[in-house]
């Protein structure tokens, strides 16, 4: 084994597959950079290459753009408040306030040197542990996979916010919208609504992007000031690497913790990066300021999701079947290359494997260091006014939104979702519940029923479930007492407010909306119960826990005393209240739903052409020069990787009346 | 000295072999199809990774350099809607002009042949270029007593456990096939994948399961040495008059029709037998077929299928056809009219059977 292991080594460091190697870890990084793509839209871009190469190059070039993603993808994370990719969700929750303080360059190296630990720590589990793995992950079956989508959803209770009425509510939106489309068991459609779009749910995509990047952009765009409100401190370097050095045990812990959930098979890795996040606040010393810029929140995730890449590999290698979307695309070209998984990745191929590991290894170390090169000219971009930098944002967002379908209904998603999202934020709804719920539910229904088809309610007497089980309540009980509060003040500063300003009638705003979603539940209930017994149970029951929710936050909302945790409306007692120059609240929103109007009338490409004109005269205040220049170059940039992705835009009235060539049409 | 000569005239010779070869391929089309200087979009109807995507991405480079005028060929993902939203879009929009094509799969085939409301394209306005058969085995755990695929019998009257994806899935072929041989089945849906279902068996908690072919060569033959499993039929193939025939892959291995043989002592027939087929034919033999649109003239087809069968010598093709297409070529011409035939056609009765069994026994309905 050792012979095999330092000979895949010596084959991979030869100057060609190093070559190789920098091609994917570039690609890798430039797409994790872009808001929403990740690693299918990478992989997706090489594989036409993968044609004639040789088995080493290829496979280093394809590990090289997997690896770095989820370093690359903390830039827009923690500069922007937008998640990368799905891997880094939860860096925003800290790095994001971070970079508002000026300390965005600390908390971007801190992010990268924890990538890298990560990814080593993958590397070297791995390499470890590929030899025996194989029994290890036969031993989770449908009941131990339940019980795990039930500690990920354990998680809510650190995520819940200030007032648990509204986590747990949100948490039921999330197990809501995430169980839209076929019931695992019966195939019978949910809450479709009649809309085709709606029979495959809601991608992963658009519900990252419209609950975190647009209330994001709106909230930027309206106070038409830089992202960072004080200076830059430092070059930050040194001082990220303290940072992670001294959290070195949390940064082992969150790695191992990536790992394992990489590698068990169906978990998926959407949560690992809240899963570790939610782990950090339960275990560290003082966790009142997470969620207002703390480091270790920043250290978690990142330490967990480039160590969940080295997992993930396993089962995609050693069973064929892939973790991640990503993972998926990487099974389809280690196909095209003729290399098949399954047990002779520990036998006769087990060079292959080998090669793989090392190129994950060393596809880190490449990718954060470049990060880290590159860490303080990109934190500069939070000194611009943000006026300049909201259309490419938006355009971007919108051009990740619609790889999920490649068609206008994800725009149009993204806007619904989009305008949820403003409305969590601004009454203070934690949206990491929703999210985690969304991911978790098709999981925590799907072993459920399989459970209980294959092992009725014996399952719960498994060791493996019990183990499992008491980690939950572990969790539930560590995280209730430890909540992040981000959200913040409940009355206003000032502590002499006018007659009136804090009585039911300035309630009513977030009284409406926790109304409408009672009304979410109601629909979702009725909509169950229209279901065969399996197709409803799951819904219904969520359903009936959402109104249980609802019936104890409206009174609240309607009577509770001034002050009360669970009132908060941003629009009351946000530092930006009173503040001259502060937009309207809908602005960003407005923008953006004018870019899918365009879009449904005159095709995407088109329509952003207009947008950025418009927008950059506008509202930027640019001059035609300036205006010109910014649009050539968004339309060119999205050209050249539409192009590379061989990809149609979303169509409008236009298209369906002439015919246009490409990129029009 | 006459040596070297002979050996530049057999190189020359060989030159002029290759390009009268190459032009011989291209030659029935050359006279108008010339694709140079074009761009091909090849709607793909599913996500990039999955196995159509894979087995796309492997034919469009080599489409590439066959074709008359050696266009670029792209692949085009156009995921949704259980694979509809995409074919939708090509039967809506593509025009005759030889630079559109649609890989379909079982999955778009069977939506189709089960009148799903999502469904609104039409197989036969389309010209088949290629299609490309697939097989799976169908194999046991040895726990239930049996240790040969003859012992099939023993099945009957004992219960069995299969993961499956979906009971309109690809999955509804073992779904209607094990029913047909009278075993008492209990599927248990939700899993993702093929790959996901071996798991399953291989924890134990099923104790019976199909792979693909080449899925079933590279994981399940060594259980079957292991004494972890024991195969019962290959799930056949079919020849160009449409007969189920045995899988060339797996001689040795009884077919469907063998196995239903052996578990009932007659050959199977009657309407389930005819639903059954249908859905088979659609998701292993016929079950990856490529189309151009409606209208296409006939010289731009059989350029296509020039294409793909000159491209079965190609050194790349050889090389890595096993592990993309499994152990089965794909075919052109009469084989692939065939295939398409029956891959895309079911009595209106007989789709009613399959419609309301689902309804009545697994709660299924397809949208309204």
């Amino acid at each position: 084994m050792a012979e095999t292991l330092l000979a895949a080594l010596s084959a991979l460091l030869s100057f060609e597959h190093l070559l190789y190697m920098l091609l994917g870890v570039s690609v890798g990084l430039v797409i994790g950079v872009i808001p929403g793509l990740g690693g299918i839209a990478g992989l997706s871009l090489l594989i036409p290459f993968l044609y004639g190469m040789d088995e080493i190059s290829a496979l280093a070039m394809l590990i090289g753009l997997v690896a770095v993603i989820p370093t690359s993808d903390t830039f827009s994370s923690v500069l922007m408040g937008i998640p990368g990719s799905s891997a880094s969700q939860a860096t925003v929750q800290d790095g994001f306030p971070l970079a508002r303080q000026g300390q965005a360059a600390r908390a971007l190296s801190a992010a990268f040197i924890s990538s890298m630990f990560g990814g080593i720590f993958g590397a070297i589990v791995l390499t470890g542990f590929v030899l025996v793995a194989r029994p290890l992950i036969l031993m989770f079956s449908s009941a131990e996979l339940f019980m795990l989508a039930l500690f990920g959803l354990s998680m809510v209770a650190v995520l819940a916010g200030r007032s648990l009425p509204k986590g747990l509510a949100a948490c039921a939106v999330g197990l809501l919208i995430g169980s839209i489309g076929g019931a695992p068991a019966t195939g019978e459609f949910r809450m479709i609504l009649g809309f085709d779009y709606l029979y495959d749910g809601i991608p992963l995509v658009i519900i990252g992007l419209g609950l975190f990047a647009i209330p994001e952009i709106s909230d930027l765009l309206r106070r038409n000031a830089a992202i960072s409100s004080s200076p830059p401190l430092g070059a930050g370097w040194l001082m990220g690497f303290r940072d992670w050095w001294a959290n070195i045990w949390l940064s082992m812990r969150c790695s191992g913790i990536g790992c394992m959930i990489g590698a068990i098979p169906g978990l998926g890795g959407s949560v690992v990066d809240w899963i570790a996040y939610g782990h950090a606040v339960q275990t560290c010393k003082n966790p009142e300021t997470f969620g207002k810029g703390d480091i270790r929140g920043v250290v978690a995730p990142e330490s967990a999701n480039n160590a969940m890449q080295g997992g993930a590999l396993l089962p995609t290698m050693l069973f064929g079947i892939p973790g991640s979307g990503s993972m998926a695309v990487f099974l389809g070209g280690m196909v095209l290359l003729g290399i098949e998984p399954g047990p002779a990745m520990v036998g006769a191929d087990l060079n292959i494997t080998y090669s793989v590991i090392w190129s994950l290894a060393v596809a880190n170390i490449m990718g954060a260091g470049i990060c880290l090169l590159l860490a303080l000219p990109i934190s500069r971009l939070t000194q611009i006014p943000f006026q300049l930098l909201a259309p490419f944002m938006i355009a971007l967002i919108a051009f990740a939104a619609f790889q999920a379908t490649r068609d206008l209904a994800d725009l149009v998603a993204l806007l619904s979702l989009g305008l949820l999202g403003v409305f969590m934020k601004r009454f203070g709804w934690p949206r990491p519940a929703l999210l985690i719920g969304y991911v978790l539910a098709p999981q925590a229904e799907t072993f459920f029923y399989q459970a209980l088809q294959f092992y009725d309610w014996g399952f719960v007497a498994r060791p493996g479930v019990i183990i499992i089980g008491l980690l939950t309540l572990a969790s539930v009980v560590f995280g209730l007492r430890r909540r992040v509060d981000d959200t913040g003040h409940v009355v206003s500063a000032d502590a002499d407010l006018p007659e009136g300003e804090g009585g039911v009638k300035s309630r009513l705003p977030q009284l409406a909306f926790a109304l409408a979603i009672a009304g979410v539940f109601v629909f979702a209930l009725s909509d169950a119960l229209g279901h065969s017994f399996l197709g409803a149970v799951f819904p219904g029951a969520v359903a009936v826990i959402g109104l249980v929710m609802s019936a104890i936050l409206v009174p609240e909302l309607w009577r509770g005393h001034r002050g009360h945790v669970s009132h908060f409306d941003a629009e009351l007692t946000g530092d930006h209240v009173g503040q001259p120059g502060i937009g309207s609240l809908w602005g960003g929103l407005a923008w953006i739903g004018g870019l899918v109007a365009g879009t449904a009338l005159v095709g995407f490409f088109l329509a952003m052409i207009g947008f950025f004109a418009v927008f950059l005269r506008v509202r930027a205040g640019a001059g035609w020069l300036r205006t010109g220049v910014l649009t050539a170059c968004a339309a060119g940039f999205v050209l050249v990787l539409a192009n590379a992705l061989a990809l149609n835009f979303p169509a409008g009235l236009l298209q369906d009346l002439v015919d246009l060539p490409w990129p029009f049409r | 000295m006459t040596n070297i000569f002979t050996l530049t005239r057999r190189g020359a010779l060989s030159l002029a072999l290759g390009a009268a070869a190459a032009l011989g391929m291209t030659a029935p089309a050359q006279a108008e199809v010339s694709f140079a200087g074009k761009t091909i979009e090849w709607i793909i109807p599913f996500s990039a990774g999955g196995g159509s995507d894979t087995w796309a991405r492997f034919n469009a480079p080599l489409l590439q350099k066959y074709l008359p005028g050696n266009p670029v060929v792209v692949v085009v993902n156009e995921p949704g809607g259980g694979s509809t939203k995409g074919t939708n879009l090509f039967a809506a929009r593509a025009k005759p002009d030889g630079l559109t094509i649609l890989g379909t799969s079982g999955s778009t085939q069977f939506p189709y042949l089960l009148g799903d409301p999502r469904v609104r394209y039409e197989y036969k306005d389309w010209k088949i270029a290629m299609a490309g058969p697939t097989g799976g085995v169908v194999y046991t755990s040895p726990k239930l007593g049996l240790e040969k695929p003859e012992d099939i019998a023993k099945l009957a009257g004992q219960k069995l456990v299969y993961a499956s994806q979906g009971a309109t899935s690809l999955d509804l072929v073992p779904l209607l096939g094990l029913r047909l041989l009278g075993l008492d089945v209990q599927h248990v849906f939700g899993f993702k994948g093929r790959g996901d279902g071996r798991l399953a068996f291989e924890r134990g908690e099923t104790n019976i399961d199909y792979q693909t072919s080449s899925a079933y060569l590279k994981n399940v033959v060594p259980l079957v040495e292991a004494g972890q499993a024991v195969p019962l039929f290959s799930w056949g193939a079919l020849n160009e008059a449409g007969d189920l025939v045995r899988d060339p892959t797996f001689p040795d291995l009884p077919h469907f029709g063998e196995a239903y043989q052996l578990m009932t002592g007659k050959a199977p027939e009657g309407p389930d037998y005819e639903a059954y087929f249908a859905f088979f034919t659609a998701g292993f033999p016929a079950q990856k077929m490529v189309f151009l649109p409606k209208d296409t003239s006939d010289e731009i087809v059989a350029a296509y299928q020039a294409a793909f069968e000159a491209m079965k010598a190609d050194p790349d093709y050889i090389a890595n056809a096993e592990a993309v297409l499994g152990t089965y070529g794909q075919v052109t011409g009469a084989l692939a009219d065939a295939l398409f035939e029956k891959g895309t056609s079911i009595s209106p009765e007989n789709r009613q059977r399959v419609v309301d069994l689902l309804a009545a026994d697994y709660g299924v309905k397809l949208g309204d």
